[in-house]
């Protein structure tokens, strides 16, 4: 990766837009107001939507605004507007115990490494492979892997309905 | 098959001068054709509103008050800019963008002309290049305008947040909840769409629906063109569904505090959309640039080459649309906030899941060779015995939120 072909122009792209996710999703944390956290986020999940892009799968990038930009960062917007959404600094934003987090995040990033190294190692692309059509990836996810796709939705289903019990009592 | 991922069929193989230049012009054409669009549709609403009312509407500036819009934009122009106190400075004057580009994007995967007849596709060729008639044909064409769509919140949800003030942070919640509920139904009645034509891109929606026998909205059965056209209204905010900025009640909504340019850009944006959203309908249920056609039989306008006859066609079907936003605007009294959510989540978008479900049994049936009439009734049957399970739920809710004497 770090040899000539490091100046492809989808290369240098990759790294302007990890660089501005990396300072989005340490604004998150470091920022002292809970709706600029939450734009922070919608950047860093735009950034990823974008990498999508990069690698040519844009129905995965549109699934990616379409579901985390429009939907989930809408409705936990809209959550804290009706709740607590101040405008300005807030000084009790940081819980004590963030270190614990810090640890968790850490832990969860070594997982991950261990199991992109062990999944794919020093595998590669071959690079005539004809890109991954929306038609092909709907053939995958209602085809070999309708029943992961299945489970997944009913723990969806699930939370839905727990939420539901929780807030409401009738 | 080859996979062809370019967004235009300029720019497969190497990027040469004469593409490139031709995808800059577009995009000039594209916005200025928006821009244009927009200033004209303001003066068409305030006249068509002025001539139902008995009045007489704009008739100063220009012929027939035409130049109106333009006399505001430049008085909005030089009016003092204003940022509240106790705003959020950044974020306030963010929002008035983030309302604004998303209504150029969508208008980008339009197809706004072309000769979509025969085998020609709607490829037209220019400077000795073929290319479409539309600023970018991405295979995922309708999602990306859902997308963009579900991205048209954030600009009016942090106005209302950033102004600091009471009534604009109202009437963002209301814009964000309403617009959050719709977009389900909005987004079923575009994959009735898609469930015939097999394809999410624009162009080939449209290059399906050559007469009027094959137009979406007779193929799809019209329930989801009435759903996606009530769905519309509500996500474009306009009468009966502006509760956003229902005067009555918000002064004037989301963008109360809002002065000067920034409010141009909100004002030019709702327009905008209202645009975008007709030739949105257009595309996805009457068949866009097509002419109408019945069997053999096509309505062709003379002298005029065929390409650019699309964009007559175009333009007659997305006027026909605007009168009927305008329409609205002028006849319908606004929704109570609670019947706007009843007809969100209980009326469309359980019909419209149910009419996608009937148009997806049919397909199964048609492709397993099974009889079409019974694969239907059991359908609907099906889909009557689920409808009156929901019903039962909502009646035994409601029933129990009296009894413990909760009012909403």
């Amino acid at each position: 990766m770090f040899s000539a072909e490091l100046l492809i122009a989808q290369n240098i792209g990759f790294f302007i837009i990890a660089a501005v996710m990396v300072v989005g999703a340490l604004r998150v944390v470091t920022t002292s107001n809970v709706v600029h956290a939450a734009l922070w986020l919608v950047v860093v999940l735009a950034g990823a939507a974008a990498q999508y892009i990069l690698l040519a799968a844009e129905f995965v990038a549109v699934t990616q605004v379409l579901v985390y930009i429009g939907a989930v960062m809408v409705l936990f917007l809209f959550g804290t507007m009706l709740t607590r959404a101040r405008i300005g600094a807030e000084s009790d934003l940081n819980n004590k115990n963030w270190f614990v987090g810090l640890g968790v995040a850490l832990a969860l990033l070594v997982a991950m490494l261990i199991a992109l190294r062990d999944g794919f190692g020093a595998e590669k692309l071959p690079a005539d492979d004809p890109l991954v059509s929306t038609q092909t990836l709907s053939d995958q996810i209602f085809g070999p892997y309708l029943l992961p796709f299945w489970a997944l939705s009913f723990v969806l289903l699930a939370a839905v309905i727990g939420a539901i019990v929780l807030a409401r009592r009738d | 098959m080859m996979y062809n991922f370019a967004i235009d069929p300029l720019l497969t193989g190497k990027v040469l001068w004469t593409p490139l230049l031709i995808v800059l012009l577009k995009v000039v054409v594209v916005f200025a054709v928006g821009l244009v669009a927009t200033m004209l549709m303001v003066w068409f609403e305030r006249k068509v509103i002025a001539g139902m009312q008995n009045r007489i509407g704009p008739n100063k500036a220009g012929p027939f008050g035409i130049l109106q819009t333009l006399a505001d934009g430049i008085k909005l122009f030089f009016k003092e800019d204003l940022i509240p106190e106790r705003s959020d400075r950044f974020v306030f004057k963010l929002a008035p963008y983030l309302a604004f580009v998303p209504a150029f994007l969508t208008f980008a995967i339009i197809p706004l002309g072309g000769d979509f007849r025969g085998d020609n596709d709607g490829l037209v060729t220019w400077f000795g290049q073929q290319t479409r008639v539309q600023l970018a044909d991405p295979p995922i064409g309708i999602l990306f305008a859902l997308a963009i769509s579900s991205i048209a919140i954030y600009g009016i949800m942090l106005a209302g947040w950033s102004s600091g003030s009471k009534y604009p942070l109202l009437g963002s919640v209301r814009a964000s909840a309403q617009m959050v509920s719709y977009e389900a139904a909005l987004g079923l009645s575009v994959a009735a769409v898609v469930l015939v034509s097999g394809t999410l891109s624009t162009s080939g929606i449209v290059a399906r629906q050559s007469s009027l026998g094959n137009w979406n909205v007779i193929v799809t059965g019209i329930v989801p063109f009435f759903i996606f056209m009530i769905a519309a209204t509500a996500e474009l905010n306009r009468p009966p569904f502006d509760l956003v900025e229902a005067e009555q009640e918000l002064v004037g909504g989301f963008n109360t505090e809002y002065a000067s340019l920034r409010f141009a850009l909100f004002y030019l944006a709702e327009f905008m959309n209202t645009v975008t959203m007709s030739a949105l309908i257009v595309t996805l249920f009457f068949g866009g640039p097509q002419p109408i056609s019945v069997g053999s039989l096509t309505v062709d306008i003379p002298i005029i080459g065929n390409a650019f006859e699309g964009t007559i066609w175009l333009l007659l079907k997305v006027l026909v649309f605007l009168y009927i936003y305008v329409w609205f605007r002028a006849t319908l009294p606004r929704f109570r906030y609670d019947q706007l959510m009843d007809l969100g989540w209980k009326v469309l978008i359980p019909a419209s899941l149910g009419w996608f479900i009937l148009l997806a049994a049919q397909r199964v049936g048609q492709d397993a060779g099974w009889d079409r009439y019974v694969v239907t009734i059991a359908t609907v049957l099906i889909l009557l015995v689920c409808y009156s399970l929901l019903a039962l739920a909502q009646r035994t809710s409601e029933n129990e939120r009296k009894r413990d004497g909760v009012m909403f």
